[in-house]
């Protein structure tokens, strides 16, 4: 399988006040399709790698390509592009817009792109939540969810544009173990069906462990790359 | 584009309350300024008016110590030819006194081509008993001149001038020309009385002349001057320097309260947007996460700006010409008249509304900058 995302010796220093190495010389990739986690304790610089993969933050060295294409060099305006068509972020708090509906908050991606929501549009929306099981609330106020459903319509969000990445950290963070079960069931179900690659950060073993891979950082090393 | 104004309008609309705060903010910034800058203009035309409406705007006098103008006939046709001059009337003023049984008033004597002159002095609706000189013989007085001599129509008084010449003249007619001096000082006659009493036979003592636009007397005045060196040519502009000055003072005083009131309009605006860009930093950085880019997330704020803006500029034209109405309806005098006319300059109102909507658009410019500049990652931190 080729390799959708690589990383060479990536270091990242934090320079503000006291100068903290956070990232030491990580190399890592990650082959399209594949479901990854990443444990480690807070502080472990875990969040820092995923902000780094996803073009969020730069790193202080090292190279980054994403499908290919060098991330670390990129203006701001490539990246913001590259981010809207090629990764999908799932946050552990939802950040969804209470202006807007499920169904509207879901299209955001597609239309930061595009002048006009195509039909084709917002039935790939509708399916999208159809498959994360929002049926019954496409048309009320995002507001006003479960925060389950909340999470949930996140991640049909993430999926809008079809992304070959989901970067996700600590999406069941904030939610009971009935549905964080249920939340895993539905990432696996879409990496297996869109063949979505997924990076998802915890620190629960257990979720960890339905991972095809399981990769621990401990003070910005890799301590632990395991593939099942 | 599309993208932002979206976002845009729906974080107006979500904030309902606190949209509906700004938009009065601007409303009634604008309404003020509507308000003000009309009831100036009004005080400005009606003072402007009252002072020169009815008198002439530039005088042709003879040279020094030639008693007159003789060739009147082919001046006026010159006058008449320049452009802007509206009205042209000749008269013969002579300074005399007026007999009563037992004492003798000062007068000024005015031989007025009585049709043209109407259109200057609207002497028709000055006169307030009586009618105008239909002979030689006949003379209009002022009505406190008519009181200080308690006389009525018909009655018969004898004007002497300087040289010792006496006349008989029958009052035809009172004026009121409002000025107090005007009315104890001015006899009006027909040139032909005048020219008779003091031998000016064929020659008037001044050209007057009104001009459409009122502040262009002086231009005018100077045309004259350089093709007619030997008269001596007078405008109202330079005889009323201090009013002038007055109506300049109060235009910058009043242009002074208009910027005030949009410096604080814009202050308002640029404050709550500043609000609302850290109200809104977590939707705003996961938008960037999305991909919006800075461009687009800048133009979120530019855009709520621009909308207030029209939002309120269009509240605020609505409350100035309502508070302009309900001022002329209800701030009357006792005859129902309102105490000053406001002046509705269209023109005058539709700038205010554009300049509050730019000066919307410039408070949303640093909001719309620290949009830019945030950084998704501290919002997603700190989340």
């Amino acid at each position: 399988m080729a390799k959708i995302i690589e990383l060479k010796s990536v270091s990242k220093t934090y320079e503000k006040g006291i100068k903290t190495k956070v990232l030491h010389d990580i190399c890592l990739d990650f082959e399209e399709g594949s479901f990854s986690s990443i444990i480690g304790q807070s502080g472990s610089g875990k969040t820092t790698l995923l902000n780094i993969i996803g073009t969020l933050d730069k790193p202080s060295s090292g190279e980054i390509y994403i499908d290919g294409k060098r991330t670390d060099l990129m203006k701001k305006s490539e990246l913001a592009f590259l981010r809207n068509k090629s990764i999908g972020f799932v946050f552990q708090f939802h950040y969804l817009l209470p202006q807007f509906t499920v169904l509207e908050n879901v299209l955001l991606p597609y239309q930061i792109n595009n002048k006009r929501t195509s039909k084709e549009a917002i039935e790939r929306a509708t399916e999208l939540l159809n498959i994360v099981g929002l049926s019954d609330v496409i048309n009320k106020n995002s507001g006003m969810i479960s925060g389950g459903q909340q999470q949930r319509t996140a991640i049909a969000r993430a999926l809008m544009n079809n992304p070959k990445i989901i970067l996700a950290d600590e999406p069941t963070g904030n939610l009971d173990s009935e549905s964080t079960e249920n939340i895993y069931n539905i990432l696996r179900d879409i990496n297996e069906k869109f063949k979505t690659t997924f990076i998802i950060i915890t620190h629960d073993r257990r979720i960890a462990e339905k991972a095809d891979r399981i990769i621990e950082i401990k003070d910005g090393k890799i301590e632990m790359d395991l593939y099942k | 584009m599309g993208f932002s104004l979206k976002i845009a309008f729906r974080f107006l609309k979500s904030n309902i309350g606190q949209t509906i705060l700004i938009a009065f903010g601007i409303a009634i910034g604008v309404s003020v300024q509507i308000f003000i800058g009309s009831l100036i203009q009004g005080l400005q035309k009606d003072l402007v008016e009252k002072t020169v409406g009815s008198s002439a705007h530039v005088t042709i006098l003879p040279e020094k110590n030639t008693g007159g103008i003789s060739d009147y006939s082919s001046k006026v046709s010159e006058v008449l030819k320049v452009d802007g001059v509206k009205y042209v009337s000749t008269s013969v003023d002579k300074n005399a006194f007026l007999k009563s049984t037992n004492d003798s008033y000062p007068i000024l004597m005015r031989g007025l081509n009585l049709n043209k002159a109407n259109e200057i002095y609207k002497l028709d609706s000055r006169i307030i008993e009586g009618n105008k000189p239909s002979n030689d013989n006949e003379i209009l007085i002022g009505t406190d001149l008519q009181k200080e001599l308690e006389c009525k129509i018909g009655d018969i008084y004898q004007i002497v001038t300087p040289e010792g010449i006496k006349k008989d003249f029958v009052i035809s007619g009172i004026f009121d020309f409002k000025v107090a001096a005007l009315n104890k000082l001015w006899i009006i006659a027909n040139s032909n009385a005048v020219q008779q009493l003091f031998n000016l036979d064929g020659k008037v003592t001044s050209i007057e002349i009104q001009v459409n636009d009122v502040f262009a007397a002086d231009s005018i005045a100077t045309v004259f001057e350089q093709s007619n060196n030997n008269l001596v040519v007078q405008n109202w502009k330079a005889q009323n320097a201090q009013l002038l000055s007055g109506l300049t003072g109060q235009s910058i005083s009043s242009i002074m309260i208009q910027v005030f009131v949009m410096i604080s309009v814009v202050l308002g605006i640029a404050s709550v947007l500043a609000i609302s860009v850290s109200q809104k930093s977590k939707q705003i950085g996961i938008l960037k996460a999305m991909g919006i880019n800075n461009t687009k997330a800048s133009l979120v704020f530019l855009f709520q700006g621009i909308m207030l803006g029209i939002l309120g500029a269009t509240l605020g034209i609505a409350f100035g010409l309502g508070l302009a109405w309900s001022f002329t309806k209800f701030a009357v005098t006792a005859d129902g008249l309102p105490v000053i006319a406001l002046y509705i300059d269209m023109n005058f109102i539709l700038l205010s509304g554009i300049v509050a909507v730019m000066a919307s658009s410039i408070a949303s410019i640093i909001p719309a900058i620290n949009s830019s500049k945030l950084d998704p990652m501290e919002v997603i931190r700190n989340g």
